[in-house]
């Protein structure tokens, strides 16, 4: 059991809503006083994966666990899985529609800036059946 | 510390909801059927005296008599004043006006803009400040930055904003000039908004600021046009540009930086939705990021008569045939170190619910079961600005669940079925 536990349905149809989960967790880590630099961390490596789940997986579930030391941030989809992992954790490496890219989304940077701005990052996917990603960011680093 | 120009006629007041759910920092509540401003949280953007429909916020400020304290008197007008004037094709007219209504000598604010303008481009140039650098020439942002975004503070220019600026050189070539001591010599910014007024009284950047009062511009106006209608000659006295000038509007600080990758915002909610993605990496390469409360810029002031789009056609019209700029630091003698803050901008921790995390936390998790619990409706009947307002209000212990009128009624009508039932049941003998 984590001190606080935040909960989201990020819903898959509607693009202009994506971020919204990633907003109201940086929202609330703000009111409790979170380490700024954390908060920061938290809300890009949280606002990329959101984004990830309405691209490509019709979105999916949120879970955000708030401890005093590190935040958790679970990822939970049933969208078509990542084939490679290691492909897709290249910079500038992108499955995105078109229709994606002309909005400025889908350059190929979530997955790299998600490990980038998280201090762990754990990714279980399975084709056909979805993708889980966890995230850890720790108040100090 | 928290000196704050805004203020509340409470006998106006009949406790409405419009104010607090403007207020960009949740600032004010309804308590005993009055709004209640929270000192620490206001920003003084004049959102609740522009929105209040029975004119119970109001600006505190200076009269025009208050300038009789001082033996030398200088006006510093706002260049938004230009844009109050119908088909004025010279600012000398407005200049020698003011002159006439017992001012010694009038300093423009917007040449002071130039100078500041050409000490930012320098510093950007050497890269010697934190990209993207944000404004701090409206004082609601940079208010609203140190309580609202500690990780953007280290962005904010760290120079004074052109007024200031503008009674400092005022104050030292009148001492100057006329050889009275500087007690002696009072500078008077003529202003479109009260966070202006609060960043006399009670300055950031500096200890004390150089300016001795503000005079609201709706106040100055009659008299002002009043006097200009009678001119018959007029003093050349303007010394200002285009890039002076273009400071009244939003996007004339930062066109006058004479760079591209820039973005000016304007509007107290733009302004926090830009500020957000700022803090979040998402706006992209941008070296200069402008940021005005007021819709337009300076010229939608809560103070101004004009409004903003029309005072902003005037001013265009007006900079039309001015030189680019009138001021140049090479000519003026002016370094970095007359414009430069004393302290940096820091961080006014005022919005967290506790400074112990584990605690803050706790109340969280408590302020999200108050939530679901209530209705989601926003209305503000409770005196909180929203749910969510509501219920950590309670969580701090200023308020009760059941002053929520849904969740009484609720509780009510609990108790009525119970009433009833046991009446029922007596009826049955039971």
């Amino acid at each position: 059991m984590s001190m606080l536990e935040l909960k989201y349905i990020v819903p898959g149809d509607d693009f202009t809503r994506a971020g919204e989960a990633s907003g109201d967790v940086k929202h609330k880590l703000k009111k409790i006083g979170y380490n700024p630099d954390a908060i920061r961390r938290v809300s890009i490596a949280m606002y990329e994966g959101e984004i990830n789940m309405v691209i490509h997986a019709g979105g999916g579930e949120a879970e955000v666990n708030i401890d005093p030391d590190r935040v958790e941030i679970l990822l939970i989809d049933h969208g078509p899985g990542i084939a490679d992992v290691e492909k897709a954790m290249q910079a500038g490496f992108s499955t995105a529609p078109d229709n994606v890219r002309s909005l400025g989304f889908g350059a190929g940077m979530g997955l790299p800036n998600m490990k980038k701005y998280s201090d762990e990052m754990y990714i279980e996917t399975e084709v056909g059946k979805g993708s889980t990603v966890r995230m850890i960011v720790y108040a100090q680093r | 510390m928290f000196y704050h120009s805004v203020t509340l006629d409470e006998k106006s007041c009949v406790g409405c909801t419009n104010c607090i759910k403007r207020c960009p920092t949740e600032a004010i509540r309804v308590r005993d059927g009055k709004a209640v401003i929270t000192s620490e949280r206001c920003i003084d953007c004049g959102e609740c005296i522009r929105v209040c429909p029975h004119h119970a916020k109001k600006a505190r400020f200076d009269h025009l008599d208050s300038i009789e304290k001082f033996k030398y008197k200088i006006a510093l007008p706002a260049p938004t004043l230009y844009g109050q004037f119908n088909n004025l094709d010279d600012m000398d007219y407005v200049l020698t006006g003011l002159k006439k209504l017992g001012f010694d000598e009038v300093f423009e604010v917007a040449s002071a803009a130039e100078l500041v303008s050409e000490v930012t481009r320098k510093l950007m140039e050497a890269g010697k400040l934190k990209t993207p650098v944000i404004s701090s020439a409206c004082p609601a942002v940079v208010r609203l930055i140190r309580v609202r975004f500690p990780d953007l503070c280290d962005h904010v220019l760290p120079l004074y904003s052109p007024m200031e600026f503008a009674a400092r050189k005022a104050k030292k070539d009148a001492v100057e000039k006329t050889g009275l001591p500087e007690s002696d010599i009072g500078c008077f910014f003529i202003t479109p908004c009260p966070a202006k007024v609060s960043d006399i009284m009670a300055p950031i950047s500096v200890d004390k600021s150089a300016v001795d009062g503000a005079i609201a511009i709706s106040e100055i106006f009659p008299v002002l046009s009043g006097k200009m209608d009678k001119l018959t000659s007029v003093e050349p006295l303007s010394n200002s540009g285009i890039i002076g000038v273009g400071w009244a509007t939003s996007g004339g600080e930062s066109s006058a930086l004479l760079k591209e990758k820039y973005l000016a915002a304007d509007g107290i909610e733009n302004v926090i939705r830009v500020l957000e993605e700022i803090e979040d990496e998402r706006i992209g390469e941008l070296d200069f990021i402008e940021l005005n409360a007021c819709t337009g810029g300076c010229v939608g002031g809560v103070l101004c008569v004009e409004n903003p789009f029309i005072a902003k056609a005037r001013l265009q019209r007006l900079r039309k045939y001015l030189p680019v700029s009138q001021n140049h630091l090479n000519r003026s003698g002016i370094v970095l170190g007359d414009m430069k803050w004393a302290q940096s901008l820091e961080f006014s921790d005022v919005l967290t619910l506790s400074k112990d995390l584990s605690e803050a936390m706790k109340m969280m998790g408590a302020i999200d079961k108050i939530v679901a619990d209530l209705p989601g409706l926003d209305c503000g009947a409770c005196g909180s600005p929203s749910c969510r307002a509501f219920a950590e209000d309670v969580v701090r212990g200023f308020c009760k669940k059941s002053d929520c009128v849904f969740v009484l009624r609720a509780k009510m009508k609990e108790v009525a079925s119970t009433i009833s039932k046991l009446d029922d049941d007596l009826e049955k003998g039971l």
